[in-house]
């Protein structure tokens, strides 16, 4: 379980998060939209250490993710995150890239961490390209192969920042099909995109962000159908056109 | 049609110097690069203002002429410290500070070239700041930077030639020995050019070979 409280940070003067509370269960998938500068990348990169955090507190499993104490290379094992820019190890092979981790961090066999790659790899539909080095790949390839390199790490929560929108948008369909997928199989999943149809098809629940507030949280149905904040009804009409 | 006094001996007499140069190049050219990755990681790791004082002294040794560095070096540890050093030590100590100040400034520039986004990366997979370093920011600065270091290497090989202020016997002294002796400046200077051509050409050619290679990523 994933439990955000109250949880405040600030760039200089700019304060990006106000004080969110989320609470996100096993198995759950959640969506948070909203508009640019809204914090939902921001409360992305929060949850799993890379930022820190000025006020409120985010807990992992019971784990406080800014407490001193806490190894953050360990928690990190546990909460994949996948960014807009997929990041390859542009040096390694498709496989290599997959491998790495799991073999630096969690001291696996090299054959070990081979099948393990090799059987994500192919999971994303990747398994024709293990020897491959990432520039060759399109957008969409790199991406799959960003959420191939995330997942051997077996970890029990995913966060995907934004992954298609730096995409073509031909390539985006590959990308949400791979997400989809991983849904259907129960990952716990924290989903920021701006791909609204996808959001309403695969999410519990959406939350919808803006200027550092939550302002409205709902199944999907509720939000996209019958939103009740103003903010969110302009946000989701601007979206629409 | 070709007439010269010079002899087989002289010539291996010359290859002794080019040997020289090469020792001292390869000595000095390592710990430089050994330094010169502490003093860069070090310096891009803690910033600009608490590097200050190292950048300081690297810059020191990047402006001073190597040839004053040389006599001022044997002066102050020979004379006044009275430590008991040969030229050869004072030349690889003096050449290897000289190339680590120059690496310094490489390997902070090719760390510099990997983005951000793709060292968050790694990190957000759980590897240590360690792990990041050795796995993806060396071997990717090292792309960017090779091109430079053999270039340093090349012209710390060239730059040796000074080293004979401290009475070291390497490859360009050898050769003007033996134009005192045998007066035959043109063509003597014609083989020493040949002896330094030799002894880069695998080098650069090595770099050549490893970008090449690496354009395949």
């Amino acid at each position: 379980m994933i439990e955000i409280e109250n949880v405040r940070k600030s760039f200089g003067p700019l304060e990006v998060l106000k004080g969110i509370d989320l609470t996100v269960s096993k198995g759950e998938v959640v969506t948070i939209i909203g508009g640019s500068g809204s914090g939902k990348s921001t409360l992305l990169t929060c949850i799993n250490g890379l930022e820190p955090i000025d006020s409120g507190r985010i807990l992992i499993d019971g784990t406080e993710v800014h407490a001193k104490s806490t190894n953050l290379n360990k928690l990190r094992q546990k909460v994949g995150i996948v960014f807009q820019q997929w990041n390859a190890f542009p040096h390694l092979t498709v496989l290599d890239n997959v491998t790495l981790a799991p073999r630096k961090v969690l001291g696996m066999p090299r054959a070990q961490a081979e099948e393990i790659g090799v059987r994500q790899l192919t999971h994303v539909g990747l398994g024709d390209k293990l020897t491959t080095y990432p520039g060759r790949l399109s957008g969409g390839q790199q991406q799959r192969m960003a959420i191939a390199r995330a997942l051997a790490m077996s970890p029990e929560y995913m966060l995907f920042d934004e992954v298609t929108s730096a995409l073509d948008p031909q390539l985006v369909g590959e990308v949400l099909d791979t997400l989809k997928m991983l849904a259907q199989e129960g990952m716990t999943m924290i989903l920021v995109t701006h791909e609204m149809a996808f959001a309403r098809d695969v999410s519990d629940r959406v939350a919808f962000f803006h200027q550092g507030v939550m302002a409205e949280i709902g199944p999907p149905q509720q939000l996209f159908g019958d939103p009740q904040h103003p903010e969110t009804r302009k946000f989701l009409s601007s979206t629409r056109h | 049609m070709f007439d010269t006094a010079l002899t087989t001996a002289d010539l291996i007499f010359l290859a002794k110097g080019a040997w020289m140069t090469i020792v001292v190049t390869a000595i000095s050219v390592l710990i430089g690069t050994v330094l010169g990755i502490v003093f860069g990681v070090f310096r891009y790791q803690v910033g600009a203002i608490w590097a200050s004082p190292l950048t300081f002294v690297l810059d020191i040794f990047r402006s001073i002429p190597l040839l004053i560095q040389l006599v001022l070096a044997n002066a102050f540890l020979g004379t006044i410290l009275r430590l008991n050093m040969s030229g050869f030590t004072i030349a690889c100590l003096v050449l290897s500070l000289y190339t680590a100040a120059y690496c310094s400034e490489i390997v902070r520039g090719g760390i510099e070239a990997v983005p951000a986004t793709t060292r968050r990366a790694a990190r957000s997979l759980g590897m240590t700041w360690g792990q990041d370093m050795r796995e993806i920011v060396m071997p990717l600065a090292t792309r960017v930077a090779l091109p430079s270091w053999i270039g340093l290497a090349l012209g710390v090989m060239k730059d040796s030639a000074l080293v004979y202020v401290v009475q070291v016997t390497e490859l360009l002294k050898s050769t003007q020995i033996l134009i005192t002796r045998l007066q035959e400046p043109l063509f003597l200077l014609l083989i020493c050019g040949t002896f330094y051509f030799v002894i880069s050409f695998p080098l650069a050619r090595f770099g050549g070979y490893l970008e090449k290679r690496w354009s395949n990523d």
